[in-house]
């Protein structure tokens, strides 16, 4: 084992039913380093961590980590932990209805009893000292997503890892909290912790990283430094051929060109929901693609759900093709042909335990109505289309579909509600957490629905993909809107001043 | 390989979990005392034909087991919980049955009402309080034991209210049919009822989305609200739904007995319904189930409660031994230990295929 190293993966395999997830995977962790482990959905780097973190067994190879003479044989995430690999997952794993403090201790007293109170000040000191914006006895529900990631990264980093792993830690964070959790990082790298990180933003990895392994289809690609491989290399290399040239996107497929270009597809007048979002107007053009931006909590979430009724609706006037409509409940809008991809994949979006086909015809089968279920061969017939059409990873229509890859249980969740042939459809952070390959295809699709008349409300934490596929944007802060932006204005620096300075109307 | 992988599909589909509780209990009866299976033909007083022996008695009592356990699956399916009332509401629907037949005379000679009429009342009656469970689940978010607790609790005092306190008892033969047998067919009639539940459940699941509805709000709540589902509705639905389950069982018990006894009847049937749930394999925290599992899973309790009967255990030890049974059951059944003999299967094929390759 090399002197620099703490840890050396050599050779593993994995093999799932039908599937070689891993063949032949090198990976090694050199002490005081941030090493980037980068490649597509279902390329294997969700199963190299967990055979490294001991939720898999490995099928082959070894794994050899400093201070230890022999092979390590980790059997269990308990294991793991135990000989310091920590892992801080991309969905929240801890227990929302736990406070604070007792989310960094639970599962690891050391005595049969506990003093709270030392408990409590110990994690007043850690949040601290992270700059953590919580209180040790606040529940951890109640925190924001962001700061419930941080919570688990304090957890990790009391544990006194060796080697954290961050599982897609930042694709529920706002910029200043990247940041400070890129200062967390480097703090940890200079005590000498080897950090993986795993993660879609390709800004990140430059702006933090030290190396970068690629994987691509189960196998290993590479390890390079990160100086030897400029962003578009890596593209390429975790592609597997040329990337298209994203920023034309939008000039290639034409626009809508219909008659009835310019008529209104929907509105809203006056529209408020017991979120707290202040009433706002809104409206869409058929074949349209709009968004909303803003920060983290700004209420762009929060707006599109008033607009399909998944919140309770407070007030406001609607209308749809000219007709007024009203909007209480999800099905109200799913009747009116609007469509909404929710924000949180696991918690809103799929039934986990279902297969990919009965989550693929669920929303149509639930419009369909009580009475009326597809005969298996219709729906197997559905589920096929759309598993072909949106390319979909799976290994049959009957695979439960959170065994699916997170890219691929997105496109599940998409190619439900495109069945439901909607006018409108609204996705809410449809390219959260998925890889390059797959955005830019989402994204593809998103301005070839719009061609073909169809109105498109997208929202994205990533401004720069807002301005390749929306033509207009509505500004967002704290829960107002603040502004509107369309044609020249649409640059990154006019969203910016128009968040920080536009007048609240 | 390639019958390792077909030992470990059969091993790991979920109709097996009771199948090999079932067989289990055969060959235990064929090697303790194989006269078990003796069935003989007799008449009854009526000078019908009939069978008996305890295959027998397990059919008939098994299906109004097997019926309660489709109900009860739903109600697990949908909410995650289960409704340990339906021993009061049998109670309940049974004594609004014979209040129907019987009338004011508790003693009366004829009957008051045709007993399809009687029947649908005490279904409705039965569904109604099914509702009022479903209601405290889905609306005020009670947890289903808890909720169900309050008709467990007051469900034979509603039943001895609704007739006064009085033991209505029936006198016309043509209502012993039910819990009896229909003269010239020698099979029990609570096997063919349960027949007919069967039937009409497949036609349910068949014929409607209640099946997709259904599993979807056991699985993911929230995600089915905004696909359109009324999660709270559909809970509801299926407490009404078992509610029926309960007045048909309710008409076999009362039909046996021709009278009912508040405080005795159907006593602790609730926990042989919920047992043939998770006998069936289905998950008791809601969610994905199987039909046809829970039905065997009941009538293997019956095999198992009719087995420890021919061993002359006496009815007060009956639930210790049960109880021991039923944790080996459960624990062969669970999750880890088939994962290890499916992967047993999986090491011995592979050693033998290793020793082929060697020669």
């Amino acid at each position: 084992m090399n002197e620099n190293s703490i840890l050396e993966m050599r050779n593993i395999d994995k093999v799932f039913p039908g599937v070689r997830a891993l063949s032949g995977v090198d990976f090694t962790l050199r002490k005081g380093e941030i090493h980037a482990l980068m490649g597509e959905n279902g390329a294997g780097k969700s199963t190299l961590i967990k055979v490294l973190t001991g939720v898999y067994p490995k099928d082959n190879g070894e794994i050899r980590m400093a201070g230890h003479d022999k092979p390590v044989n980790i059997k269990s995430p308990e294991d793991a932990q135990n000989i310091g690999i920590s892992t801080v997952y991309q969905e929240i794993t801890l227990c929302s209805n736990l406070s604070v403090a007792e989310n960094i201790f639970i599962g690891r007293e050391k005595s049969f009893f506990t003093n709270w109170k030392m408990r409590n000040k110990r994690a007043g000191e850690i949040l601290k000292s992270l700059d953590i914006p919580a209180s040790p006895t606040q529940q951890l529900g109640t925190c924001s997503i962001a700061v419930q990631q941080m919570v688990a990264i304090a957890r990790a980093v009391d544990m006194e890892c060796k080697i954290l792993i961050l599982d897609e830690p930042t694709s529920s964070l706002d910029e200043q909290e990247v940041a400070k959790l890129f200062k967390l990082m480097r703090e940890l790298k200079q005590r000498g912790v080897g950090i993986i990180f795993v993660t879609h933003f390709l800004d990140q990895v430059y702006e933090v990283c030290d190396r970068i392994t690629v994987l691509r289809d189960g196998k290993l690609v590479g390890e390079y430094e990160i100086k030897d491989l400029p962003r578009l290399m890596l593209v390429s290399k975790m592609l597997g051929k040329e990337l298209d040239d994203m920023s034309s996107i939008k000039s290639d497929s034409g626009g809508y060109n219909g008659e009835d270009k310019d008529k209104i597809l929907f509105e809203a007048e006056n529209l408020s929901s017991v979120e707290a979002v202040n009433p706002f107007d809104f409206h869409i053009k058929k074949g349209e693609v709009n968004g909303f931006t803003g920060l983290l909590g700004s209420g762009r979430s929060e707006s599109v759900r008033a607009i399909f009724g998944a919140d309770r609706v407070l007030s406001g006037k609607l209308k749809k093709d000219g007709r007024d409509i009203k909007i209480t409940k999800p099905i109200d809008a799913m009747k009116n042909k609007i469509a909404y991809l929710p924000e949180d994949r696991k918690e809103d979006g799929i039934i986990g335990d279902l297969s990919v086909r009965e989550n693929i015809i669920l929303a149509l089968q639930v419009l369909e109505g009580f009475f009326h279920p597809f005969s298996r061969a219709k729906a197997e017939e559905f589920a096929d289309e759309y598993i072909k059409l949106l390319e979909i990873k799976t290994a049959s229509t009957d695979t439960p579909v959170k065994s699916l890859s997170g890219g691929n249980q997105q496109k599940v969740i998409l190619a439900r509600w495109l069945l439901t042939h909607p006018d409108y459809l609204i996705l809410d952070e449809p390219t959260r957490g998925i890889d390059v390959g797959t955005k830019v295809e989402i994204q593809k699709l998103v301005l070839k629905l719009a061609s073909e008349g169809m109105g498109v409300t997208f929202i994205s934490s990533e401004t720069d993909e807002m301005l390749r596929t929306c033509s207009r944007l509505i500004v967002m802060r704290d829960r107002h809107v603040v502004g509107e932006l369309t044609g020249e204005d649409l640059n990154q620096h006019k969203i910016m001043s128009t968040i920080a300075e536009g007048e609240s109307e | 390989m390639k019958t390792g992988n077909i030992f470990q599909k059969i091993f790991r589909r979920q109709i097996m979990i009771p199948l090999a509780a079932f067989l289990l209990l055969a060959i235990f009866n064929l090697v303790a005392d194989p006269s078990f299976y003796k069935i003989t033909l007799g008449y009854n007083s009526a000078g019908n034909p009939v069978l008996s022996g305890y295959l027998i008695t397990i059919l008939d009592y098994g299906s109004e087991l097997a019926i309660l356990a489709i109900g009860m699956t739903l109600v697990t399916a949908a909410s995650g919980g289960q409704d340990i009332s339906v021993g009061a509401a049998i109670a309940i629907s049974g004594s609004m049955l014979l209040r129907c037949l019987c009338g004011a005379d508790t003693r009366s000679e004829n009957l008051n009402m045709p007993i399809i009429c009687a029947f649908l009342i005490s279904m409705v009656v039965a569904g109604l309080f099914g509702a009022f469970n479903g209601v405290l689940v889905a609306y005020f978010k009670i947890q289903p034991m808890v909720a169900t607790l309050i008709l467990f609790t007051a469900g034979r005092s509603i039943a001895a209210w609704i007739n006064n306190n009085e033991l209505p008892i029936v006198n016309d033969q043509s209502f012993a049919i039910y819990g009896g047998f229909i003269p010239g067919i020698p099979i029990p009639m609570p096997f063919f009822i349960a027949v007919i539940v069967m039937i009409i459940t497949w036609l349910i699941l068949k014929f409607t989305n209640l099946g997709l509805y259904v599993q979807s709000v056991g699985i993911n709540e929230k995600s089915s609200r905004l696909n359109g589902l009324n999660p709270e509705l559909l809970k509801v639905l299926t407490f009404v739904l078992l509610g029926v389950c309960v007045s048909v069982a309710a008409l076999i018990k009362t039909s046996r007995l021709m009278t009912i006894n508040y405080s005795v009847i159907a006593k602790d049937i609730e926990m042989d319904a919920i047992l043939a749930v998770a006998l069936g394999g289905n998950a008791l925290s809601g969610g994905k189930f199987n039909i046809p599992a829970s039905i065997l899973g009941a009538y293997v309790i019956q095999f198992l409660t009719t087995t420890l009967y021919k061993f002359n255990v006496s009815s007060d030890a009956l639930s210790a031994y049960k109880a021991v049974v039923v944790i080996l059951l459960v624990v062969f059944s669970s999750e880890s230990v088939r994962g290890w003999i499916g992967g047993l299967f999986k090491k011995s094929v592979a050693v033998k295929a290793g020793k082929e390759a060697k020669s």
